[in-house]
């Protein structure tokens, strides 16, 4: 079973289609899989609905889907710093479901693990909670939500080893390993491929069961969004 | 002199240093973006307190060096910032597994409303911002102690702690203390009214009462 593709567009092979729903890994621009959403936005594939913590910046990461309207629908807890995201939505050209953050990565996380729903207490008593069923458990209110299951989970790892075992490297694991559990199917690219042996197996963080492709995306020019530091004292 | 309108009530600084004297050896703690972030600089020294940024760390450490600047290194502000020899990474599930699970000891959070019964609203206006809550919603219902750091009146003058929210709600009956530039709100538990329990230097009684349209107990 070979797991290593040479290029994204060969790892998404038969995988996209019109209408499809997809989980993406990152925050803000830390962790996005970039070599994936641009093989999708050049596939031309329409009508996505992305599950996705943000949807990028002006034309970096998920905002170039958005750029050529190829995305009808997210599930997102955070849109700021995206014009065109603001004007589509604004326009009522794009569907939002604002989902608070940590409802969604559990979903995502429910969603890979075999739960349809669960209960939580975040968002009882606003707007998310509208239309949805509650329940009291001692005494508390709770509201149910959704598990997600998506068509495809695009994620981005710092090292894979050939059996598709992936390790992230700082915050940028972030949403990728959830969201890589609750794609049908789960397309990875790293920085890095080593052999079968050179990861410790007590310190993966996605077990290769869960990556059925991946891409080695190297070299990347990882962009940050607000570059802040401190000045070293004078010696 | 004519510095009355700047001595008095707390600057924004002055307003995270107050907020940092709820602080505990020992707390972890998160810290929403904005004012509450300043907090971080008013930690008392000798004192362990663990922040924790909802895109997956334990251990904020302080904005790197011009040379240790790391893309993969960021909070969730999305601002370049350093590790602790005691930091931890992990995903977005379990980072608010530990938020929802009542994990965290403190959260300080910015906000635009906040309700006499403590309703707090802080992440859309509607058909003018759309940002989206983020990690606001799962702070607010999960973390043990909810303090909101903010101004006390908006830009128009209008008080912010009101009888009822007239924006979308964050969560509902949630806060347990305010703080602003004038004065302190604070409450015993989520069945009590807030209580005035302190004053910012130069304001009065009289003043809190007139700029505040909400009900507290004096």
């Amino acid at each position: 079973m070979q797991k290593i593709y040479d290029s994204a567009t060969s790892a998404l092979d038969g995988l996209l289609f019109d209408g499809m729903t997809i989980a993406a890994g990152g925050f803000g621009l830390c962790g996005i899989p970039e070599r994936l959403i641009d093989a999708i936005q050049a596939s031309g594939v329409k009508d996505l609905t992305i599950a996705s913590n943000n949807a990028g910046i002006d034309n970096e990461g998920l905002g170039k889907l958005l750029r050529t309207r190829q995305v009808k629908r997210m599930i997102s807890s955070y849109v700021g710093e995206n014009k065109e995201f603001e004007r589509q939505f604004l326009a009522g050209e794009l569907e939002v479901e604002f989902t608070p953050q940590g409802t969604l990565a559990e979903r995502m996380r429910a969603g890979g693990a075999g739960i349809p729903g669960f209960y939580t207490k975040t968002g009882v008593g606003t707007q998310v909670a509208e239309g949805k069923e509650t329940k009291v458990f001692d005494g508390e209110e709770y509201v149910l939500e959704r598990g997600i299951r998506a068509d495809l989970s695009i994620v981005k790892g710092w090292k894979a080893d050939e059996a598709g075992n992936l390790v992230f490297r700082k915050t940028a694991r972030n949403f990728n390993a959830p969201a890589a559990t609750c794609g049908k199917i789960c397309v990875a690219e790293v920085e890095e491929i080593v052999p079968v042996g050179a990861l410790d197996p007590d310190c993966i963080h996605l077990p290769s069961i869960y990556v059925k492709r991946m891409i080695l995306g190297s070299p990347y020019d990882k962009k940050i969004e607000f570059r802040t530091v401190r000045q070293r004292e004078a010696a | 002199m004519a510095t009355e309108a700047i001595t008095k009530g707390w600057t924004r600084d002055q307003m995270a240093a107050r907020a940092a004297k709820e602080l505990r050896d020992g707390y972890y703690v998160n810290l929403g973006i904005g004012i509450p972030t300043l907090v971080a600089n008013n930690i008392p020294q000798g004192m362990t307190v663990t922040l924790q940024s909802e895109n997956g760390m334990l251990g904020i450490g302080p904005f790197p060096y011009e040379d240790e600047v790391d893309p993969d290194l960021i909070n969730a502000g999305k601002q370049t910032i350093s590790e602790l020899p005691s930091s931890s990474y992990f995903d977005s599930a379990a980072s608010f597994a530990m938020i929802r699970g009542g994990h965290i000891d403190l959260t300080v959070l910015g906000a635009m409303e906040v309700s006499e019964r403590g309703d707090i609203a802080n992440w859309m206006i509607p058909g003018k911002m759309i940002k989206g809550m983020g990690g606001a919603m799962d702070l607010v219902a999960g973390v043990k102690k909810i303090i909101v750091v903010m101004e006390h009146v908006s830009k128009n003058g209008d008080s912010k702690f009101i009888p009822e929210c007239t924006l979308p709600l964050t969560g509902k009956n949630v806060v347990d203390m305010i703080i602003t530039d004038l004065a302190v709100f604070q409450r015993p538990d989520h069945d009590s009214p807030f209580k005035l329990i302190e004053l910012a230097p130069g304001v009065t009684r009289e003043e809190v009462r007139e700029k505040t349209t909400a009900k507290y107990v004096e």
